[in-house]
C-alpha cells in the first residue's frame, strides 16, 4: 500500500471557497425568494403548509443528517470499524417508528410544536411549559453538538479561527430563519440532502471502483491491514448493557427531536405526511449504507495514522478520503457539502426551539392564545434572533467538548422527556395534564442527572475512579422511568375533562381538522 | 358514525403497534447479537464480509421493507374506509 500523500487540509483551497460561495449565493437567493413569502406566522414556522410529502422526504433528510453522521460516523468505523455501524442502523430504525406512531396524528392534531399534541385536552399552561422545557433542553444540546462540530470542521477546512468559524455559520443561518422562514430553511434542507446524497454517492463508487465493485474485497483488505477484529464488535461496545441503552436512546431519540416533529406540518395533510417519512427513510437509509464503504474506505485509502494525525476523533476521515480519490478538487467540494450539511441542520433547530419560545411560552402561556397576528410574527422573529445569538454564545462557550457525547446527550432527553409523552398523549385516554408534566420533567432531568454521574462524566472527565451510575447512556432505565411516571401520576389523580375529550381527539388524529 | 371512526383508529394502531414491534424486534435482535454474541458476530461468510456487516445491512433493508409495508397498506386500506366516511359525513 501507498503512503497517503501529504494532506492541504487546513490551507485556504480554492475550490472549497469557490463551493462555499457557490451555496451560499444559492441559499440567500433562495433566502430572498422566500421571504417575499413569509408574511404569516403559518409561512414563518409552517412554510403555509405547502411543502410536498417528497420534496418535505428530502427537507427531514437534510434536517437529520448532520455533521455528526457524515463525518462522525465514517470516522467512527475508520478507526473502530464493526462498531460504528451500530450508530448507522440505530440513527435509521427511529424513522419507521416516526412512521408507525408519530407523524399522522402530529399532523392532523397540532399547529407548530409537538407541545400542541401533548397539551391536546389537557390543560394549556402547565403542559406547554413542560414541553417547552423538554424542547429547549434539546435544542441547546443539539445547538452545542453543530456548532461546536461547525467551528472544528471550517477552522480546519478553511484555516480560520474556531470563534469566526462559529460566528459565520450563526450569522449565515440567522439571515435564512429570520427573512426566510420555514420556507428557506426547507429548501436549503432540501439543497444539502441532494448534495450530501450525491457526494457521499461520488465517493462510494470511487471508492469501490478500487476493489472491483466489490464492497467484500474493500472489507476484507481492512481486515487484512488492521486485523480481523475491524468486522466484529470491538471495544466501544465493552459493556453489553451500555449498548442496549444506547440502541434505545438511538431508536427512540429520533421520534422526540423537536426539529424532525415540526417538518410535519409543512405538509397539507396527514396522507403528505406519511409520505415523506416513506422518502425521508429511504434516502436516510441509503445514505446510512453508504457510511460502512465511507468508513472503510477512508481506513484503507487514507490510513488510521494519518485520519488521527488530523482530528484524534477522526471526524476528518471522509474528507481525507475525498482527497485521496479526488485530489483537493473533490476535497473542497466535500468540505463545502460538511458545512452546508451543519447549516441546515441548525437552521432547523434554530426554528424549532424559536416555536417553542413565541408559539408554546409567548403565545399560549403568556398571552393565552390571543395575541394579534403582527405580534405573534415579531415574537417568532424576535425568538429566532434570540436563539441565533444564544447558539453562537453555546459555540464559543464549548469549545473542545466532545461533539458526539452532546448528541449522545439530545438524543438521551428527546426519547427520555419527550418520547413518552407524545405517545402517551396520543395512545391512551387516561393520560392527564400532570401525567404529562410529570413524564416530560422526570425523563429530562433523570437523564441529565445520570449522565452527570456517569461514567463520561465522573471517570473520564473528572479522573474519579468510579461512577455513580454504571451506564454512559441513561436511556434503558429514564425511557420507562418517563412512560411509568405519566401513567402512576395520571393514575392517582385523574381528569375527567381530559378523559371525556379523547373521543374528539381520536377523530381528529384519524380524520384531520374540518 | 363514531363507531366507523373508532373502528379505524383501532385498525391503525394494531397495524402501527404490529410493525413497531417488528422494527423492535429486528433492530434489538441485532443490538443483543453485538453485545452478547461477539465472535458468532465476526464469522466470515465471504472473506470480508461478517456477519455483522450483513446483519447490519439487513436492518436498514428491515426498516425499509416494513415502512413500505405500512405505506402500502396505509394507502390501500386505510386512505380507502377514511375517504368513505368523509363521504358519509358530507352527506350527513
Amino acid at each position: 500500500m501507498t503512503s497517503p500523500p501529504a494532506t492541504s487540509l487546513g490551507e485556504p483551497n480554492f475550490t472549497a471557497i469557490l463551493f462555499f460561495f457557490a451555496f451560499i449565493a444559492a441559499t440567500l437567493a433562495i433566502t430572498y425568494w422566500a421571504a417575499r413569502r413569509t408574511k404569516t406566522t403559518e409561512e414563518f414556522f409552517a412554510a403555509g403548509r405547502a411543502i410536498g410529502g417528497r420534496q418535505n422526504g428530502f427537507a427531514l433528510a437534510g434536517d437529520y443528517m448532520s455533521a455528526a453522521s457524515f463525518l462522525g460516523i465514517a470516522g467512527l468505523v475508520s478507526l473502530s470499524g464493526f462498531d460504528g455501524l451500530i450508530y448507522s442502523t440505530g440513527w435509521l430504525v427511529g424513522w419507521p417508528v416516526v412512521l408507525f406512531l408519530i407523524a399522522e396524528p402530529l399532523r392532523n392534531l397540532g399547529k407548530y410544536t409537538f407541545a400542541d399534541v401533548v397539551s391536546f385536552r389537557l390543560r394549556q399552561t402547565p403542559v406547554r411549559v413542560a414541553a417547552a422545557v423538554g424542547t429547549l433542553a434539546v435544542v441547546a444540546f443539539y445547538l452545542i453538538a453543530q456548532m461546536v462540530g461547525a467551528g472544528n470542521l471550517i477552522k480546519l477546512m478553511f484555516g480560520i479561527s474556531y470563534e469566526l468559524a462559529v460566528v459565520v455559520v450563526g450569522v449565515v443561518m440567522l439571515a435564512y430563519v429570520l427573512f426566510g422562514g420555514m420556507i428557506a430553511t426547507t429548501w436549503v434542507q432540501i439543497v444539502k440532502a441532494v448534495l450530501l446524497l450525491f457526494g457521499a454517492a461520488l465517493l462510494c463508487v470511487l471508492t469501490l471502483a478500487q476493489f472491483d465493485f466489490n464492497p467484500s474485497a474493500l472489507f476484507a483488505k481492512a481486515a487484512e491491514t488492521y486485523g480481523r477484529d475491524v468486522l466484529a464488535p470491538g471495544a466501544q461496545v465493552a459493556n453489553p448493557w451500555d449498548t442496549i441503552s444506547l440502541g434505545l436512546a438511538l431508536m427512540f431519540g429520533t421520534a422526540g427531536l423537536p426539529h424532525i416533529l415540526m417538518r410535519f406540518y409543512t405538509v397539507p395533510d396527514a396522507k403528505a405526511a406519511r409520505q415523506s417519512v416513506f422518502w425521508a427513510t429511504g434516502l436516510i437509509g441509503a445514505f446510512y449504507l453508504m457510511t460502512f464503504v465511507l468508513g472503510f474506505g477512508a481506513m484503507v485509502l487514507v490510513g488510521r495514522e494519518a485520519i488521527t494525525a488530523i482530528d484524534k476523533g477522526g471526524n476528518m476521515a471522509a474528507p481525507l478520503l475525498a482527497e485521496a480519490l479526488g485530489g483537493t478538487g473533490l476535497l473542497g467540494f466535500i468540505a463545502a457539502v460538511a458545512f452546508a450539511t451543519i447549516l441546515a441542520v441548525v437552521a432547523g433547530l434554530t426554528l424549532s426551539g424559536a416555536a417553542a419560545l413565541s408559539h408554546d411560552l409567548w403565545v399560549s402561556v403568556h398571552r393565552k392564545g390571543d395575541a394579534p397576528r403582527e405580534e405573534q410574527l415579531l415574537v417568532a422573529r424576535a425568538a429566532t434572533v434570540v436563539l441565533g445569538i444564544v447558539a453562537i454564545l453555546l459555540g464559543i462557550i464549548f469549545k473542545g467538548q466532545n461533539v458526539a457525547f452532546m448528541v449522545g446527550l439530545a438524543f438521551a432527553v428527546a426519547a427520555s422527556g419527550n418520547f413518552p409523552a407524545l405517545v402517551l398523549s396520543i395512545f391512551w385516554r387516561g393520560f392527564t395534564t400532570w401525567g404529562a408534566v410529570a413524564s416530560i420533567v422526570t425523563g429530562t432531568v433523570a437523564s441529565l442527572l445520570l449522565i452527570a454521574v456517569s461514567p463520561t462524566i465522573m471517570m473520564d472527565l473528572s479522573g474519579a475512579e468510579s461512577a455513580l451510575f454504571p451506564l454512559k447512556n441513561p436511556a434503558i432505565v429514564t425511557i420507562p422511568l418517563g412512560f411509568a411516571v405519566g401513567v402512576l401520576v395520571s393514575l392517582l389523580a385523574p381528569e375527567t375533562s381530559a378523559r371525556e375529550a379523547y373521543d374528539a381527539k381520536e377523530r381528529r388524529m384519524i380524520m384531520g381538522a374540518e | 358514525m363514531s363507531d366507523d371512526v373508532r373502528a379505524l383508529a383501532r385498525a391503525r394502531w394494531r397495524v402501527a403497534l404490529g410493525l413497531s414491534a417488528l422494527v423492535f424486534a429486528l433492530y434489538f435482535g441485532f443490538i443483543f447479537a453485538v453485545a452478547f454474541a461477539k465472535e458468532a458476530m465476526a464469522v466470515e461468510i465471504v472473506p470480508g464480509l461478517s456477519i455483522g456487516i450483513l446483519a447490519g445491512a439487513l436492518v436498514i433493508v428491515g426498516a425499509w421493507i416494513t415502512t413500505w409495508i405500512y405505506v402500502a397498506w396505509a394507502n390501500a386500506h386505510f386512505d380507502v374506509k377514511l375517504s368513505a366516511l368523509n363521504g358519509k359525513g358530507a352527506k350527513r
